[in-house]
């Protein structure tokens, strides 16, 4: 290849865009591979957005799509790039989660995200930082070190997904892998400018994904374009006997859904978010895009949340409580850190998990066994599976009359990295826009829709269970009649 | 503080946590803050509301019983810390 890797200009182009240039033989599998191998290793450190870099399985894995495309077996996914959250198991490569407790683990197998996507061609480059354990809006409790926006790095590129949202961001790699609990996909998209869309619960499998809060957790992507999305979750989502809370409903064609026109949408507007806690100029992006819409043909039409102030307290209930659950198999005993020369039994448990967990994963598991503990479980956990309920009644009442619910994704732009660490209540807010779906169980996408002092703004749609096909068509609409899903940020273009 | 120092302890223990003692005074104040964050569904009207158990009411899928799933304890025990002829060590539990 002319002009070596670093500057071939392949990592300005989008996954699709790729997808064309592999299959009319402008570039192969290893030229690309090699050009965002070279871009990571030179900005990878900048950003801290990797745990690991797979760079000599990322080249064994091109050659062979590249032969496989010699020998006119090749799908619209073979040959291209993707990073993988450190959430999702890879086998044979370290799987941390972002924590101490996992900084040894070396997975056995793949989670079935990573089956697929390898399965459909393509080619695993790393692992991205994460908070630890998917717990944090920021990226900042990571084990291994916050992640730096790459719009400005001394702010941070939220979270939980922030290292993946960043690498996409910054074009070291055209598409990202994330998880989202209550935001941890579409939050760091927003505060990135990347596309991020977190799937209904159920439709993209969750085995081998390291399980944080369980009726909460779904896997989806982050990219640079909503039609990238639809491209990748085609082949991500569908039932999977290893998960038997994964959805047996039908996949439909994401790609070929994105044609649909925003003429006749009714797009709500839920009142409750433009209230008092939403940036100004936040709010006047959010206001600017839903005209976008509505000029283009969608019916804005208001509707009402009546409960959805109460998302983040129930959230702050639930997914503790799951957490606590689920987090108790990390024990010093099977795998992950054990500390050293234990006492008795108990004094195993309790220090190879107070060495390992950090301090928000602690206050998570901690809140978690108070809300379920003897004579608490009634007055909190009950109670916050009834206000769930109210509140996933509220959205179904909602699309009853709209077919997608659009709106600010986070608060603010993104914040300076250590600026929301001391008070944790602070730092939950930020998910005030995103939580409601995952208690609800609901798909959402966050697109880029204005710079404000430098830093991206996000949308967001939501929309009824299995509704990806017209949440995604809504995004792609948008982005045929803006621009600002393309705009890089400087230090990266 | 909604919380004291002996609820945070016992807590700790219960969740199999061993704080050390210059964690505790943060810890506590933070778990306070959260309690008294999610206190305010208390407020909140929902007696009459069946609780939610699952975000699409699916029904559980059972499979046959067949045999998918060949014994890998010595490929899975390569994580662990310590493990003797296919089993895992803990500390000394029966006197």
């Amino acid at each position: 290849m002319s002009g070596g890797a670093a500057d071939s200009g392949l990592h300005e182009r989008t996954l699709a865009d790729l997808a064309e240039g592999l299959a009319t033989g402008e570039f192969s599998s290893c030229e690309l591979t090699e050009a965002l191998l070279a871009r990571i290793d030179r900005h990878g450190t900048t950003l801290n957005a990797f745990i690991t870099v797979t760079a000599g399985q990322a080249l064994e894995q091109a050659a062979q799509a590249d032969k496989v495309r010699a020998s006119g077996d090749a799908g619209r996914l073979t040959g291209l790039p993707i990073v993988h959250k450190d959430i999702f198991c890879t086998e044979g490569v370290l799987t941390s989660c972002g924590s101490r407790i996992l900084d040894n683990f070396v997975s056995p197998y793949d989670a079935t995200v990573v089956e697929r996507l390898s399965a459909a061609g393509m080619i695993m480059l790393g692992k991205t930082n994460m908070d630890e354990f998917a717990m944090g809006s920021s990226t900042e409790s990571s084990y291994f070190g916050p992640v730096n926006n790459p719009w400005n790095t001394q702010r941070s590129p939220g979270g939980s997904s922030g290292g993946s949202a960043a690498a996409v961001a910054a074009r070291l790699v055209p598409a990202a892998t994330g998880t989202d609990t209550g935001g941890s996909i579409r939050q760091p998209a927003a505060l990135t400018g990347t596309t991020g869309i977190k799937p209904t619960y159920g439709r993209v499998s969750r085995y081998g994904m390291v399980a944080f809060a369980s009726s909460l957790d779904q896997a989806g992507v982050i990219t640079r374009s909503a039609e990238d999305a639809a491209m990748l979750l085609g082949v991500m989502a569908g039932c999977d006997s290893r998960d038997s809370t994964s959805a047996d409903h039908p996949v439909p064609d994401y790609v070929a859904a994105l044609a649909k026109p925003l003429k006749e949408l009714r797009v709500g507007i839920v009142r409750q978010h433009f209230d008092e806690g939403l940036d100004e100029k936040c709010a006047d992006a959010v206001r600017t895009a839903l005209r976008t819409l509505e000029e283009a043909g969608a019916k804005l039409v208001e509707v009402d949340l009546p409960n959805i102030d109460l998302s983040v307290p129930t959230y702050y209930v639930v997914a503790p409580a799951e957490c606590s659950s689920n987090l108790s198999r990390f024990d010093g005993v099977r795998f992950g850190h054990r500390a050293g020369d234990p006492q008795d039994l108990l004094d195993l448990y309790c220090r190879s998990r107070g060495e390992g967990f950090g301090a928000e994963v602690k206050r998570r598991i901690m809140t978690g066994t108070y809300v379920l503990s003897a004579g608490y479980y009634d007055a909190y956990y009950l109670k916050a599976q009834k206000v769930r309920q109210l509140i996933s009644q509220d959205f179904k009442d909602a699309f009853e009359s709209v077919d997608v619910i659009a709106g600010p994704t986070a608060p603010t732009t993104a914040f300076a990295i250590g600026e929301k660490t001391d008070d944790p209540i602070t730092m939950y807010l930020n998910d005030i826009y995103t939580i409601g779906a995952n208690l609800a169980g609901l798909p959402g996408i966050s697109v880029p829709c204005g710079l404000i002092d430098g830093m991206p703004a996000g949308l967001q749609l939501v929309g009824p269970h299995f509704g990806e096909g017209t949440i995604l068509a809504c995004a792609h609409q948008y982005q045929q009649l803006t621009d600002w899903h393309t705009r890089c940020p400087e230090d990266f273009a | 503080m909604s919380l004291t120092k002996d609820q945070v302890q016992h807590i700790a223990i219960l969740a199999r946590l061993r704080l050390e003692e210059s964690e505790f005074d943060d810890v506590v104040d933070k778990l306070s803050r959260i309690v008294d964050f999610v206190d305010q569904l208390q407020a909140a009207p929902a007696d009459d509301v069946l609780p939610m158990a699952h975000p699409l009411n699916m029904a559980q899928r059972l499979r046959t019983d067949e045999v998918t799933e060949t014994n890998g304890r010595d490929y899975f025990q390569e994580n662990a810390p310590l493990t003797e002829g296919g089993y895992y060590l803990v500390p000394k539990v029966i006197e």
